[in-house]
C-alpha cells in the first residue's frame, strides 16, 4: 500500500470514530442541526475556517499563484476581507433571530411560505453547485494523489460521496463540526510546515525569496520566458481584466456572508457574543493561511516551476509537488492527505446546510406549515435529503467526468450567494419597509441574473479548437455575450434592485409592523434560541 | 386611481414598547456609530486594491523594497486592515453587549411585574 493511501485511511478511520461518537448525541432537531448550540467560540471559529477553506483555496490558489503570480494572490485577500461583512453585518443578527437556516430570519416578519420556499431553492442551488465542483475536483485529485494505488475517478468520487453522506446522516452537525476542526488544524499545520520549508530552501532570507519571485523562468509556446511574478496582470489582462477583478471582489465580499454552509455554523454556538468571537477566531486562521499562500504559490513557482507542474498533473498539483520537492514522498503523502481532508470537510458542510434547508424550510415550514407532525420527523427528513443530495452530487460528478470544466460552478455559488441571499438578508434586517414580495423578487432576480450571466459568459460560451474534446469543451460554441467570468458587478445590483422594486410595488403593513420585533431580537438577543442539553 | 390603503390596525406589542425605549435607541445609535463607518472604511480600503491594480498597473508595479512592489504591499496590508477592524469591532461590541443586557433585564422585569399584577 502506498504512503498517501495509508494516511488517507488513518484520516478516514478517525472521522468515522468521531461520527460514531456524535451519532449518540444527535437526537432531536437542535442537536442534529446545530450541535445543541454548545460549540464554543474557538471551536466554531476553527470549524468555520475548516468549512470555508476548500480544496479550491488550498490547491487551487497555490496553483493560480504558481502559474499567474500576483493576480492569484488577489483571491487570497478577498477571501479574508470578506469576513468583515460576516462579522459586522450578518453573524450576530442571524444567531439572535434564527434557529437553523438563513430563512428563519426572513420568516420572522414576512409571509413564511413563499419566502422559505425561495430561500430554500437558493440555498440548494448554491450548495449543490458548490458541491458538484468540489466532487469533480475531488475525484480528479484523489486519482492523481493516489495514482500509485490505481484508484479510478469513479471510485474516488463514490468514496468521497459515501464518506460525506455518512458523516452528515449519522453524525449531523456535531460530526461535521469536528471533521472541520480536525481538517483546519491539519491544513494549518501542513501549510506552516510547507512555508517553513520554502523559507529554509532560501536560507531564511526573504530577500532571496522575493528575488527569485522576480525572475521566474518557464517555457511558453516553446520559448523560454522570465517574468516578475509580483507584477500584476498575468491573469487579468485588458480590456476586461480590471472589471473582472472588481467583480470578483464584489462576489467574494458580499458572497461569503450569503453562503448557507457558513451561515449555519453560527447557529451552533450558545449566543451572539460567541458567534462574534468565532468569526474573529476564523479570521485569525483564515488570514494566516492566506498570507502563507505567498510561500505555497510563489514557492511552487520558483522551486518546482511551471514547466514541471504542467507535465505532472497541472496547476492543482502545485502544493503537493512543492511538498515532494522539499521533503520527499512522506511529506507529499501528508500534504495529499490534508487535501483529501479539506475536500471532505467542505462537502460535509455543504451537505448538512442543503439538507437542513430542505427539511426545516421546505418540508416542515412550506409543506407542513411550520408544524412537525411527529417528533423527530424533521431530522429524519434531513437525513434522507442528505442522502439524496449526496447521491445526486455523486451521479452528476460521475456523468461530468474528471476533465469537465467546473471552476465556474464555484464562481456561480458565490454569485448567487452575493446577488440573491445577501440582499434579502440585509434588507430584512435593516429596512422597515421590506416585505414578502421584495424577498421573493430579490431572491429570484439575484438567482436568475447570476445563472443567466454565467451562462452567456466566457465560462460557458467560447469557441474551442477541435483538439479540445468531450466535457472539457465549452457548452456553447460561440463568442461570449457577457465578457466577465464573475457576474457580481451586474448581478448584485440586479438582486438589490429586484428586492427594492418588489417591495415598493406592494404593500404589506404586517411586515412593517413586525419589524420592531426583528429589530429588538436581532440587536439584543432577547428571546434567542438557547443552548440545549446534550 | 388606486384605493387608499387602510392603515394597519394592530395594538402595540411588547417589542414595539422596547423598540421605543431610550435604552434601545441608545444601543442602536451606539452600534450605528461604529458599524457604518467601519463598513464604509473597509469597503473603500478593499476596493481600492482591485481598482488600482486594474486601472493603474504601472503605479502599482512601483518597487518599494527591493523587488517587492506597491501592489504586493497593499495586498498584504489588507490582511492587517481586516484584523485591526475586527479587533476594534470586538472592543466596541463589548459595550453593545452591556447596553443589550440592560434592555433584556428591563424587559424581563416588566414581564415579571405584569405576571405578579395578575
Amino acid at each position: 500500500m502506498s504512503t498517501p493511501l495509508v494516511m488517507f485511511l488513518v484520516f478516514i478511520a478517525i472521522t468515522i470514530g468521531i461520527t460514531y461518537w456524535a451519532s449518540k448525541r444527535s437526537a432531536g432537531s437542535s442537536a442534529y442541526f446545530a450541535a445543541s448550540r454548545r460549540v464554543t467560540g474557538w471551536q466554531n471559529g476553527i470549524a468555520v475556517a475548516g468549512d470555508y477553506m476548500s480544496a479550491a483555496s488550498f490547491l487551487g490558489i497555490a496553483g493560480i499563484i504558481a502559474f499567474q503570480g500576483y493576480d492569484g494572490f488577489m483571491f487570497s485577500v478577498g477571501w479574508l476581507v470578506a469576513y468583515l461583512t460576516v462579522l459586522l453585518v450578518v453573524a450576530e443578527p442571524l444567531r439572535n433571530a434564527g434557529r437553523y437556516t438563513m430563512a428563519d430570519v426572513l420568516a420572522y416578519r414576512l409571509n413564511p411560505r413563499p419566502v422559505r420556499a425561495m430561500a430554500s431553492i437558493s440555498t440548494l442551488t448554491v450548495s449543490t453547485f458548490y458541491m458538484i465542483a468540489q466532487m469533480v475536483g475531488a475525484g480528479a485529485l484523489v486519482t492523481l494523489l493516489l495514482k500509485d494505488s490505481g484508484i479510478s475517478y469513479h471510485t474516488a468520487v463514490i468514496g468521497v460521496g459515501i464518506l460525506m453522506i455518512g458523516y452528515v446522516v449519522f453524525g449531523g452537525m456535531l460530526a461535521t463540526t469536528w471533521v472541520q476542526i480536525i481538517k483546519a488544524i491539519l491544513l494549518m499545520a501542513g501549510t506552516i510546515l510547507l512555508s517553513i520549508l520554502v523559507m529554509a530552501h532560501f536560507h531564511f532570507s526573504l530577500g532571496d525569496f522575493f528575488n527569485a519571485i522576480g525572475h521566474v523562468t518557464y517555457h511558453e509556446k516553446g520559448q523560454e520566458v522570465v517574468k516578475d511574478f509580483l507584477q500584476p496582470g498575468l491573469r487579468y489582462k485588458p480590456p476586461y481584466g480590471a472589471l473582472e477583478l472588481i467583480s470578483l471582489g464584489l462576489a467574494l465580499i458580499f458572497g461569503t456572508a450569503g453562503l448557507p454552509h457558513i451561515l449555519v455554523r453560527f447557529y451552533t454556538v450558545p449566543d451572539a457574543k460567541t458567534a462574534r468571537q468565532s468569526v474573529v477566531w476564523a479570521m485569525i486562521l483564515i488570514g494566516t493561511f492566506y498570507i502563507m499562500t505567498t510561500f505555497l504559490g510563489f514557492g511552487a513557482a520558483t522551486i518546482v516551476g511551471r514547466d514541471f507542474i504542467s507535465t505532472h498533473g497541472g496547476t492543482n498539483m502545485s502544493a503537493p509537488l512543492l511538498a515532494q520537492a522539499l521533503a520527499g514522498n512522506i511529506f507529499f503523502a501528508f500534504i495529499s492527505a490534508i487535501a483529501f481532508a479539506t475536500i471532505l470537510a467542505v462537502v460535509a458542510g455543504l451537505t448538512i446546510s442543503a439538507s437542513t434547508s430542505f427539511a426545516h424550510d421546505f418540508w416542515t415550514n412550506v409543506i407542513h406549515k411550520g408544524v412537525e407532525r411527529k417528533p423527530g420527523e424533521e431530522v429524519l427528513v434531513a437525513r434522507i435529503s442528505a442522502f439524496v443530495v449526496g447521491a445526486v452530487a455523486i451521479a452528476i460528478a460521475i456523468l461530468l467526468g474528471p476533465t469537465a470544466n467546473v471552476a465556474f460552478l464555484v464562481a456561480l455559488a458565490f454569485a448567487v450567494a452575493a446577488s440573491a441571499n445577501l440582499p434579502v438578508i440585509v434588507l430584512s434586517i435593516f429596512w422597515r419597509r421590506f416585505n414578502t414580495m421584495g424577498a421573493v423578487t430579490g431572491l429570484s432576480v439575484g438567482l436568475l441574473a447570476s445563472i443567466g450571466l454565467i451562462l452567456i459568459g466566457p465560462s460557458l460560451m467560447a469557441v474551442d479548437p477541435p483538439s479540445v474534446t468531450g466535457t472539457a469543451r465549452h457548452l456553447i460554441q460561440a463568442k461570449a455575450w457577457f465578457p466577465l467570468e464573475n457576474p457580481g458587478i451586474l448581478s448584485i445590483p440586479l438582486g438589490f434592485l429586484g428586492a427594492i422594486l418588489g417591495t415598493l410595488l406592494s404593500h404589506e403593513p404586517s411586515s412593517e409592523h413586525k419589524f420592531n420585533e426583528l429589530l429588538v431580537r436581532s440587536n439584543t438577543g432577547l428571546g434567542a434560541e438557547r443552548a440545549g442539553a446534550v | 386611481m388606486s384605493e387608499p390603503v387602510p392603515r394597519y390596525q394592530a395594538e402595540k406589542t411588547e417589542w414595539d414598547r422596547i423598540a421605543e425605549t431610550r435604552a434601545f435607541k441608545d444601543l442602536m445609535a451606539t452600534k450605528r456609530s461604529f458599524i457604518i463607518p467601519a463598513f464604509v472604511f473597509f469597503l473603500v480600503y478593499y476596493f481600492l486594491l482591485p481598482i488600482l491594480v486594474g486601472y493603474a498597473p504601472q503605479l502599482m508595479s512601483t518597487k518599494v523594497i527591493g523587488i517587492v512592489n506597491l501592489a504586493y504591499l497593499f495586498a498584504l496590508s489588507q490582511f492587517f486592515m481586516a484584523w485591526i477592524v475586527a479587533f476594534l469591532y470586538v472592543k466596541a461590541a463589548n459595550n453593545f453587549d452591556n447596553l443589550a443586557q440592560d434592555i433584556i433585564k428591563e424587559a424581563e422585569g416588566q414581564i415579571k411585574k405584569r405576571q405578579e399584577a395578575r
